[in-house]
């Protein structure tokens, strides 16, 4: 357990080292070259001679390399040219993180929610009418754009009928404690329910779009995992020994088809990143998702930059992490080390 | 009064769009209570789906089973979901051919043996957990109360069979179902696992369905013998009288393509010609009559019957169903 | 002649007929399985009349898409729009052009979108996975962690840095983004297959044969790799055609909009859909209703080749 660790650890960094090369290959070939696309277009000639020398544009490209990393450790990425001018590309990153957080966080739960007990169900029920209505309903949730879905929820829910707000955090006139950057776990914490509730308000209608993605993913993950696990030999021995029916599902039946569902979960988790890009430009909803939109119209290279490197970051990290829960959950791989 | 008796057994299968396969053909046969009984026959005759069919197993859909199997005075056909839930594991269990695919490979072993105990026997966990290794220590598993945590992966093949015997016996049923127990182990496991078995339902007075294709398994351990093909029972006798006086062609046929040790050098094999898929459906006369060396028109004309059968029946009746059965002049004696 | 005999030769002749023919091959099974689905059958019906419409497009359309004709109906300071009229049922965009022959004609750049899309990303899939899975060693080893790393970035976001290196983003740009993304995909699927194959007993037959490596590629590996890179191209190009839509509503397709394309029209409607829905959700319908036809196609596909399938 403890090699196969160190084995995905050293994975990890060659990844993330790959990651920087490109990354750094990348800033060199934006147009107008690095430091107007840096600086953008109103710099002045000292600004410019500034940069070009921390960037080291004068020197051998590994001078270069190693000052772009030397930056990049110690969180300097620049200044945002047009997302929030003025402020720090980390600043930026910082303060919108949480909220792309929170409601990614939502929206994975949301999925799961649904698409878990809905994908057992359709496979013990295999051809009834819930199985086939689930399966056209999550193979149109992959056939539906998410900026699309998330247009329609607006319009609909939140424009013509005014059940939820149409865009935002939080309610301008709701005066909240900041504590974590979470806004309704700020509010539970702080008991200011009516700063909570505001801001679940905001979060489900971005969640409900956002969820869609990982949604059909799982549930026919979930039912193809179940069906799978329902014609192997243990089942029917479960069934032989007079077990009851919530035992064998629990013991039996979950416990072995959640195995590759919760890869599965691991991996949406990029999708999720991809998606809240969409679903938070159309809700304007102020997080990385909406920074890397207007990052990406209005040419801010630094925030694309550090933004770009965090999500891959991130996603690395989280499949990580699912590869290592995996091991801890498949006893098979726990207990030979994890030779696979 | 036996302890189970089955009577007509049919079990027909319908899936979409295909032809209806009858699977099981009208299957008769008894269980005394501790009584070791023997489904013989090759794959594809229909034994595994009896025994599935009287333990309420075969899937909820695209099968028809008709007829009756009474357990204790009980008709186990008609018994709800529920009600037969409560029967198997207590009072009828089975061990199934592959031990490694049939243990959960995602919880201990201990918790599989204890789960049985705690729905049957409603022990609590810690009580259950050390019944569960004195099972695992009666089918002869070295040191268990390590193995209690160990899970199926690190088992050998021939452990987990004993474990799933100690799952099946550990509410002590009066009937135990084993299914080509043996199939997937290795020859020399083959035996210790037989001889446990042996053991084990004499112990406890169990009465014991043994499943097997390999007849020498038969010779060692049933008390009655039932041969099977095409899903119907074509011969049934006594352990000795089967095999000193093999009536139905098909028996004697099984019997006599065993290659033996003692036979003279160069001596050709006797396999039994055709296959089973050459079998006539058993509304048109004997199903084995293409294969059959004693093979007459009536046999393709006149379904056999089974009949008393009076001939080399020292241990008890025994049946027959069969036109033209082999004489017992005509054959050796078999050791 | 016996009624025994008699019997016996109908049996045989029976057994003869019962189950596929000998020598049927794996796309002819898979074929007649598929000819009674009626997923997949929906999802052929879509594509072939996507197709049809791509090509037939030019002719079908009532107006030239690329004709501002009721311009002067449109006023921009009252947020108007022209509406269903005679000769425009669905009405025109926001520069005065005809709706439904937009419509129409967008069908050819969506689909030459998807498809340029998926088959570039399959060519770079099949040459990576294909040296990596075939060749092993070092050859795997740099190139599977290559694909990781494109892997590890979410696809929208690889496809906007492409998208950003670019000043001037056009058609081609956002092909190009949209399909780096699927080579990784491509690649890992191949290389999957090509490895599960060396060590398969047909290509030991093959080898001790004496048949040379680039012929057991070609010949014998490449072929059973055919079913998953069929299923997962279609689907491939469900997604393109999603992705470009989302690519093109962030601002990485083709500014110049005077040739349609759904995507595109999709991306522009964004301003005026609280008052004009029409404008985004009749292009939305019809990416949908391809995507869809795309994703039956590729998921019964991969349900008729699956061996283990339940039927």
């Amino acid at each position: 357990m403890l090699r196969y660790t160190v084995r995905r650890l050293l994975q990890l960094v060659i990844v993330v080292g790959v990651l920087s090369l490109l990354l750094f290959a990348w800033l060199r070939s934006l147009p107008g070259g690095p430091v107007s696309a840096l600086l953008g277009e109103r710099a002045t000639e000292a600004t410019r001679a500034q940069l070009t020398e921390e960037l080291g544009l004068n020197e051998p490209i590994f001078v270069q390399y190693w000052k772009f990393l030397s930056r990049a450790a110690t969180g300097d990425f620049g200044v945002s040219t047009g997302v929030q001018p003025g402020d720090t590309a980390g600043e930026i990153f910082l303060q919108r993180f949480p909220a792309t957080l929170e409601l990614s966080i939502l929206a994975i739960i949301i999925a799961i929610a649904i698409g878990i007990p809905l994908g057992y169900v359709a496979a013990r029920r295999r051809g009834g009418w819930l199985d086939n209505l689930s399966i056209v309903g999550s193979l149109i949730g992959v056939a539906v754009p998410v900026f699309f879905l998330a247009f329609v929820l607006k319009q609909v829910l939140a424009v013509d009928l005014g059940l939820f707000p149409t865009a935002g955090r939080q309610a301008g006139g709701i005066d909240a404690t900041r504590v974590t950057g979470f806004f309704v776990l700020d509010g539970v914490l702080t008991q200011e329910w009516d700063a909570a509730w505001d801001a679940l308000r905001h979060l489900i209608l971005p969640a409900i779009a956002l969820s869609s993605i990982p949604f059909s993913v799982i549930f026919r993950i979930t039912r193809a995992a179940v069906l799978d696990v329902l014609d192997e030999d243990f089942i029917r021995t479960a069934e032989s020994k007079g077990l009851t029916t919530p035992v064998i599902r629990r013991r039996h039946v979950l416990r072995n088809a959640m195995l590759p569902v919760v890869t599965t979960i691991g991996l949406q988790t990029g999708a999720l990143l991809a998606g809240a890009v969409l679903t938070e430009k159309v809700f304007a909803f102020p997080g990385i998702g909406q920074a890397l939109a207007l990052g990406f119209e209005r040419r801010d290279y630094p925030v694309l930059l550090l933004l770009i490197l965090c999500a891959a970051g991130v996603f690395v990290l989280i499949n990580l992490l699912v590869d290592l829960s995996y091991a801890l959950i498949d006893p098979r791989i726990r207990t030979t080390g994890g030779a696979r | 009064m036996a302890l189970l008796e089955v009577r007509d057994l049919s079990v027909v299968f319908q899936r979409k769009g295909e032809e209806p396969f009858t699977a099981v053909d009208g299957v008769s046969f008894d269980v005394q209570p501790g009584q070791t009984v023997g489904l013989v026959g090759e794959s594809g005759c229909g034994k595994s789906v009896t025994a599935m069919s009287i333990m309420g197993l075969l899937p909820k859909r695209g099968n028809r089973v008709t007829g009756s199997a009474r357990f204790e005075e009980t008709e186990l056909l008609t018994l709800s979901d529920r009600q037969m839930r409560d029967r198997r594991g207590r009072d009828l269990a089975m061990v199934f051919q592959d031990p490694l695919s049939s243990l959960n490979p995602v919880i201990p072993i201990g918790l599989q043996v204890t789960e049985v105990l705690e729905r049957h026997r409603d022990m609590s966990r810690k009580k259950a957990m050390v019944e569960a290794a004195n099972l695992l220590d009666k089918v002869g598993i070295p040191d268990p109360r390590r193995r209690l945590d160990e899970y199926p992966h690190q088992l050998s093949g021939g452990m987990r069979q004993r474990a799933l015997i100690a799952i099946a016996l550990a509410c002590r049923p009066r009937l135990l179902i084993a299914d080509e127990p043996t199939t997937a182990l290795d020859v020399t496991i083959q035996a210790q696992i037989l001889a446990l078995l042996a053991e084990l339902v004499q112990d406890t007075d169990t009465a014991l369905i043994m499943i097997t294709h390999d007849l020498g398994v038969v010779a060692g351990l049933c008390d009655e013998v039932n041969v099977l093909y095409g899903g119907r029972v074509v011969e049934r006798a006594g352990r000795h009288d089967l095999f000193q006086v093999p009536r139905h062609p098909y028996t004697h046929g099984l019997l006599a393509s065993i290659p033996r040790l003692d036979a003279p050098k160069g001596e050709r094999l006797s396999p039994i010609r055709g296959s089973v898929a050459d079998n006539i459906p058993w509304t048109s006369g004997c199903a084995f009559a293409p294969r059959c060396p004693n093979a007459t028109d009536t046999c393709v004309e006149v379904t056999p019957e089974m009949e008393p059968d009076t001939v080399g029946s020292v241990q008890g009746p025994r049946l027959l169903r069969c036109h033209n059965p082999v004489a017992p002049a005509a054959q050796e004696v078999n050791a | 002649m016996s009624t025994r005999t008699d019997k016996i030769d109908a049996l045989a002749k029976k057994a003869g007929q019962i189950g596929d023919d000998p020598g049927v091959s794996v796309a002819a099974a898979a074929w007649k399985r598929l000819r009674r689905n009626p997923v997949f059958l929906i999802g052929l019906g879509i594509i072939s009349a996507f197709i049809l419409l791509a090509i037939l497009s030019p002719f079908l359309a009532p107006h030239d898409p690329t004709d501002p004709m009721l311009g002067d109906q449109v006023v921009k300071a009252r947020n108007e729009i022209p509406e269903s009229q005679p000769g425009h049922p669905l009405g025109g965009d926001q520069v005065g052009r005809d709706l439904l022959s937009r419509l129409l004609v967008g069908s050819q750049q969506t689909l030459l979108v998807g498809v340029l899309a998926t088959l570039i990303g399959l060519t770079g899939g099949l040459i990576l996975g294909t040296l990596a899975g075939a060749l092993g060693g070092w050859v795997d080893t740099v190139v599977m962690r290559a694909v990781d790393v494109m892997l590890s970035i979410p696809g929208l976001l690889l496809a906007v840095s492409i998208g950003a290196l670019f000043a001037r983003p056009n058609v081609y740009t956002l092909i190009l983004a949209v399909s780096v993304v699927q080579i990784p995909v491509f690649a890992r699927l191949l290389r999957g297959s090509m490895l599960a194959q060396r060590h398969s007993d047909h290509v030991l037959a093959a080898r001790s044969l004496g048949v040379k490596q680039h012929a057991i590629v070609f010949r014998h590996m490449l072929p059973n790799s055919l079913g998953p890179v069929i299923v997962q191209s279609t689907l491939v190009l469900a997604i393109s055609i999603i992705e470009a839509a989302g690519l093109s509503f962030l601002g990485l397709g083709n500014p110049d909009d005077r040739a349609p394309e759904w995507g595109q029209m999709l991306g522009r409607a964004q301003n005026v859909i609280d008052s004009h829905p029409q404008l985004a959700f009749w292009p939305a319908g019809c990416i949908i209703v391809v995507a869809l036809g795309f994703t039956l196609m590729g998921e019964s596909l991969r349900e008729a080749l699956d061996p283990k399938s339940r039927r």
